[in-house]
């Protein structure tokens, strides 16, 4: 009887390979990646018989040369004669500038459209309904051709602000709105202007430190400090000091009407404008809606043992509606900025001069490289929104249900 | 929904691709029964498309001529819409068989692109449209000026040189289309818009208030635009560039669509007509085409200067002057190579 | 007592008073008001401010659309037509009275032969009968005449139902093949037609031999047919391979490696022969005249259905077991979904036929449609993998209980109970694919964005604007409305199912 009891032999065939489930797995994998290889070699295979045919190369070498096109929009010199990597780069921060304004304005927009939807006002909670459909249902290239065509129709020319024009700059003719762009004052840091931001500088690092003072003190001894005027004063008052005592350093540059425009100061442009506006307001309106539903998703008994508690009302918003609302609503946040960050790619429409519209668009366009450039540009694309979806993961499992 | 197309593509494909590589594009174009002309995606006077959906315009027309010349049909074209952006791969890649899309022959696009260019049917050249109460009279005086740009041409290489060459600064502001470009300058977003200039002169005729703009006398570029074709097929580029010629030499000889079947009806007691007519000589076989391939050509879109007076002559909207488009006896650069 | 007490008091009412009408404050309009508008003085501020909101937008986009004109020929006509009437801002909507076709259709050709023959009969024997205009030997540019002059007279409308009723009828029967995908309750033999419904759209849209569709869903039947059968006699790993050397023999030439060609595929031969015994087919229409409104249907509904079976594999694959499996399926989803749609339209259109074997050549519009559907895969294998996420882990317990396979336990208890759950999710990719739909534009497809641009180039109508994207606004509002509140339906239904 002992036969029975023993365990079979492993005597290991050719079948257990596909019939064995301790097995299979291994041969499974093994088959996909000799597949994928295969599909990887002829691909490239393919690429380069194609690129041999037309006579071309891969070859990054062009980045090095010339541009010869001028741009815009610089953050960093440009100019005609620098190369197609540095207007590359123009380009990269372009998309990143308009990218990280556009994320913090969709999402002061859509809070507060998400908030008023809400909102006992009928008027007004229909009014933003209205403003979410038209957003959410119609595409985004519209809008931006949209907002883009208002912004040049509804703003004075330059030379309306003439003398005996109809239009005049304000603020204290300091800014100036015009279809062209919005100038503004520029700063002109003289000597001693250093301290006065350093000082600055400092005064915020201090309010951090404040803050969790505060919180600390509050979480020992019950006691709340006025921290909001505390910060308010720490943030304004020793740079401002600062900013006498040094003889005022810091002075303004204005806008002036020059020949066909205004110079000096800053110029913002209606392309970055209207791009920065059609992307915020589009977007907006989905983070409205995740907003919405995440207040509502709080559940009702939440606000009511608040209130038992006698917490007051917008402390009751702040400590216990906000934190479980934004644990439902920050993970569909992150996948709108990432939705942000690539659309801002449609710059091409209102001729912003973004990556796509110097890399993937002119310099591929004049040297015939459109391997390489758009290799390049999606490997931006690419590193850019892991960064983005990696940051917010980690701030993501920082407010996760805690549970202990 | 469409598996079976992609199947079914990939399978004709498959079966294509034995083909493709043992025919001349002549060899495609007649077992296709259709021309596929690479085009512009609409531009006032070079290439639009009416209510049911005719394409016609300058461009267009040189596509039909080739068509009727290898197809005996006018209308045996398909217009294949293409950007700046993507009209030389497609070229390239043989999506089309013949590009007449406003394309400047270059030095660069002719070697470097695989490309080959057979010849100029528009000389143009990048000008400037300013609004007359700007009170210029020369580019030169454009220090600081924004300007209006079409994005992916040539056109903003050479703008960059204008004003780096004569040291005067000046704000680029790209737009994506010339539609776009009408609309900024129009709303005063730039105070001057180029472009060839007859594209300004197309653009500038569209304007409710014409008179208010002009056109600055400086020319800043050659830009002499072509029919372009791949590089490697010698004998297809021949049949368009000589489809072109033919329509030159037609206007020079007087030959139109009017008198061209009774032209050809005899031999003429000129020699140049009958042979580009095909009652003398054999020229029609040397480029595997019929011996009256011209005539039809002719009798169906009618010579250069009929083209060019029904699209972007002085008496259409566009209201282009013939200038350097005159024949070489009026002056202007036209000058077709002898038919014999 | 009650006695004493009537007669103590000095007064008592002996019938009941009428119901005295509320305050004025407390009824009707006034009552919604206070409560919904003005409940306090900030609420009161604010009401008034979007008030006043509401006014300046209407007062500026109100007196633009109802002054606009209907009627005329050019943007110049109809400035002139605004400036005899006296009006400051009137919108030209000629334009779109003149090209709506377009804008819906693109260049797609109009069915004329019918239209002529149904309702222009007179003048097509007056030209010269059928034959004459339309025969093979007729000649073009006489018979783009008649069709023009056809066209003008017979009205947008009746060319609307008539001479497109091929994208007409392709878009009702789309309806009726997704039906009983999206609603339950219809007989379930309906999803038959949902399976023929692709062929069926290809043969109306391309036109061309009817056999070509059919041949093709014939191979595909016949490869399931020899893995159904040959599985079950000789096991699922010959029934597999089987399966894949008929779809080979059937749809590419496995003998191009050595040379031969010709004899495979047997597509093109089954095809011709069928074509031969019995020829039956329409007008074949190449991609390239497709456009307008049309193309964005196109391109968004097959690249979500084809993109379906692609995401739901992806899906499974990220949450396999094997690693290798899992690795290239995270990759593939992560590099889709990293890069901007229009950054993979442009590869569409410049770089895909690098990767393909030389002398490939696929015509734009279908390398639109490859690049759209592996996007879309992307996006639905994380809706696919929220949905598998959200049911409970007692459902693959119960399957592995009961013995089935993997892909048993996927087919029958998973997949069903999970993609209904992911039903609204994949309605809001395909609106957001709809939507991107329009990027095409960039790379020279025809779509109404594309064709505003060309519509302007015309002589009559270049310089006009607004009417055109406010007519493709709307186009694409509707549509994505609707689907949208279509989608929300299904939540709330499905939210009370799992009730």
């Amino acid at each position: 009887m002992a036969d029975l009891t023993a365990p079979p032999r492993e005597s290991f065939r050719l079948s257990q390979l596909l019939y064995d489930a301790r097995y299979r797995s291994l041969t499974i994998q093994v088959v996909a990646a000799i597949l994928i290889m295969l599909l990887l070699v002829e691909l490239v295979n393919n690429t380069v018989t194609n690129l041999a045919a037309l006579g071309k190369d891969i070859d990054f070498g062009f980045l090095g040369t010339t541009a010869g096109y001028d741009i815009n929009q610089q953050i960093i010199p440009f100019s005609s004669q620098d190369t197609h990597a540095r207007a590359a780069l123009v380009g990269i921060l372009n998309t990143l500038l308009v990218a990280v304004l556009g994320c913090i304005l969709a999402t002061v927009i859509g809070v507060l459209a998400g908030v008023l939807r809400l909102s006992k006002n009928w008027l007004v909670a229909r009014i933003m309904t209205v403003y979410v459909e038209a957003m959410r249902n119609t595409p985004l290239l519209i809008w931006i051709y949209i907002v883009f065509a208002v912004m040049t129709e509804a703003t004075p020319l330059p030379r309306d602000f003439r003398e005996g024009g109809s239009s005049s700059m304000i603020f204290w003719d300091s800014v100036a709105i015009t279809n062209r762009g919005v100038y503004l004052p520029a700063p002109v840091w003289g000597a001693g202007s250093g301290i006065v931001v350093a000082i600055f500088l400092l005064s915020i690092a201090a309010i951090f430190v404040l803050r969790s003072y505060a919180r600390k003190k509050q979480e020992q001894t019950g006691q709340q400090l006025p921290v909001l005027w505390m910060s308010l004063g720490l943030l304004i008052v020793p740079a401002l000091l600062a900013f006498f005592v040094m003889g005022r350093p810091i002075t303004l540059q204005y806008p002036e009407l020059g020949g066909f425009n205004f110079e000096g100061g800053i110029q913002v442009r209606n392309s970055f404008i209207a791009l920065w506006l059609a992307l915020s307001l589009y977007t907006s309106a989905f983070i409205a809606e995740i907003v919405r539903s995440g207040i509502l998703a709080v559940s009702k008994g939440q606000t009511e043992a608040a209130f038992a508690l006698g917490i007051q009302p917008n402390r009751t918003m702040q400590l216990i509606i906000l934190p479980q609302a934004l644990r439902v609503i920050i993970p569909p946040l992150i996948s709108q900025y990432l939705n942000l960050t690539k659309n801002s790619s449609l710059a091409i429409a209102v001729g912003y001069m973004d990556v796509r519209s110097t890399l993937g668009g002119i310099t591929i366009n004049q040297t015939g490289r459109e391997l390489e450039g758009m290799l390049l540009l999606g490997l931006f694309y690419l590193i850019t929104s892991l960064i983005i979806s990696s940051l917010m993961n980690v701030y993501n499992s920082s407010v996760k249900l805690k549970e202990r | 929904m469409k598996k079976s197309v992609f199947l079914g593509t990939l399978a004709v494909a498959g079966l294509a691709a034995g083909i493709a590589s043992a025919q001349t594009t002549l060899e495609q174009v007649q077992a296709r029964g259709t021309l596929l002309c690479g085009s512009n995606e609409g531009l006032a006077g070079f290439a639009a498309p009416d209510a049911n959906g005719v394409w016609s315009g300058f461009d267009v027309s040189l596509c039909r001529a080739v068509a009727t010349a290898v197809l005996g049909d006018p209308q045996a074209v398909e217009f294949v819409p293409l950007t700046s952006q993507t009209r030389f791969t497609a070229l390239a890649a043989g999506e089309v068989d013949v590009l007449v899309r406003n394309s400047t022959w270059t030095f660069s696009r002719d070697t470097d692109l695989a490309l080959d260019f057979v010849g100029v049917n528009y000389y143009d050249g990048q000008g400037f449209m300013v609004n007359t109460a700007l009170g210029v009279s020369s580019a030169t005086e454009l220090d600081g000026a924004t300007v209006c740009i079409q994005t992916g041409t040539t056109t903003e290489l050479n703008l960059a040189d204008f004003f780096r060459v004569n040291n005067i600064s000046y704000e680029p502001v790209p737009v994506a289309t010339n539609a776009e470009g009408q609309q900024q300058y129009l709303a005063g977003a730039c105070d001057v818009y180029t472009t060839d200039v007859s594209g300004l002169a197309a653009t500038r005729a569209t304007f409710e208030d014409a008179a208010s703009h002009v056109i600055l006398p400086e020319i800043v570029s050659k830009e002499p635009l072509g029919p372009v074709v791949r590089h490697g097929d010698s004998e297809w580029g021949d049949i368009v560039r000589w489809t072109l010629n033919a329509l030159i030499a037609a206007e020079e000889y007087g030959v139109t669509s009017a008198n061209v079947r009774e032209l050809a009806a005899a031999p003429t007691a000129n020699p140049e007509i009958n042979r580009l007519l095909g009652t003398e000589g054999e020229l029609g076989a040397m480029i595997g085409l019929s011996n009256d391939w011209a005539v039809n050509v002719i009798a169906a879109v009618g010579n250069y200067g009929e083209v060019f007076e029904q699209n972007i002559g002085e008496n259409t909207p566009v209201g282009l002057a013939r200038g350097l488009n005159a024949q070489w006896t009026d002056g202007g650069l036209l000058y077709s190579p002898p038919f014999r | 007592m009650s006695e004493t007490h009537a007669h103590s008091a000095a007064f008592v009412r002996t019938a009941i008073l009428p119901p005295a009408a509320p305050p004025p404050g407390q009824t009707g309009v006034l009552r919604w008001m206070r409560e919904n508008l003005f409940s306090s003085i900030p609420n009161a501020l604010l009401t008034l401010l979007a008030l006043y909101f509401v006014y300046t937008i209407l007062a500026a986009i109100l007196p633009w659309t109802l002054n606009g004109i209907w009627d005329a020929g050019s943007l110049t006509e109809c400035r002139a037509i605004r400036d005899e009437r006296g009006l400051s801002t009137a919108a030209c909507w000629a334009v779109i009275n003149e090209r709506w076709l377009q804008l819906l259709f693109g260049f797609y050709p109009i069915d004329a032969p019918l239209l002529a023959r149904l309702f222009y009969a007179d003048e097509l024997a007056a030209a010269g009968g059928m034959d004459a205009v339309f025969g093979p030997g007729s000649n073009a540019t006489a018979r783009i005449e008649f069709v023009g002059t056809m066209r003008a007279e017979l009205g947008n409308a009746l060319v609307f139902f008539f001479g497109y009723w091929r994208p007409l009828l392709a878009l009702a029967l789309l309806v009726v093949a997704v039906a009983p995908v999206l609603y339950n309750n219809l007989p379930r033999g309906m999803l038959i037609f949902s399976l023929i419904y692709p062929f069926l759209a290809v043969f109306l849209l391309w036109g061309g031999s009817i056999w070509g569709p059919i041949s093709v869903a014939l191979g595909l039947a016949l490869s399931l047919y020899i893995l159904k059968y040959a599985g079950a006699r000789f096991g699922g790993l010959l029934g597999g391979l089987a399966m894949i050397v008929t779809l080979l023999c059937f749809f590419f030439n496995p003998l191009s490696l050595l040379g031969i060609s010709g004899l495979f595929p047997l597509l093109p031969h089954v095809s011709g022969l069928l074509g031969t015994i019995l020829p039956f087919g329409l007008p074949a229409i190449t991609s390239d005249d497709f456009g307008g409104f049309m193309l964005a249907i196109i391109i968004g509904t097959s690249g979500i259905v084809l993109s379906l079976p692609l995401g739901i594999v992806l899906a499974l694959g990220r949450q396999s077991s094997m690693p290798l499996i899992k690795w290239v399926c995270v990759t593939f989803i992560e590099v889709i979904r990293g890069v901007p749609l229009i950054v993979w339209l442009f590869t569409a259109s410049l770089l895909l036929n690098y990767f393909l074997p030389p002398g490939t050549n696929f015509d734009l519009l279908l390398r639109v449609i490859i690049m759209v559907t592996l996007f879309a895969s992307a996006y639905l294998a994380e809706v696919v993998r929220g949905g598998l996420a959200a049911l409970p882990k007692g459902q693959y317990e119960a399957a592995d209980s009961l013995g089935l396979d993997y892909w048993k336990s996927m087919r029958l208890i998973v997949l069903p109970q999970a993609l209904k759950i992911s039903i609204p999710g994949i309605v809001n990719t395909f609106i957001g694919l709809f939507k991107d739909t329009t990027l095409v534009v960039f790379i020279g497809l025809r779509d109404p964005l594309g064709l505003t641009n060309a519509i302007r180039a015309t002589g009559e109508w270049n310089g006009i604007y607004w009417e055109l994207y406010v007519f493709v606004a709307l186009l694409f509002f509707v549509f994505c409305f609707f689907m949208s509140r279509y989608s929300m339906y299904l939540e709330r239904k499905l939210a009370t199912d799992r009730r």
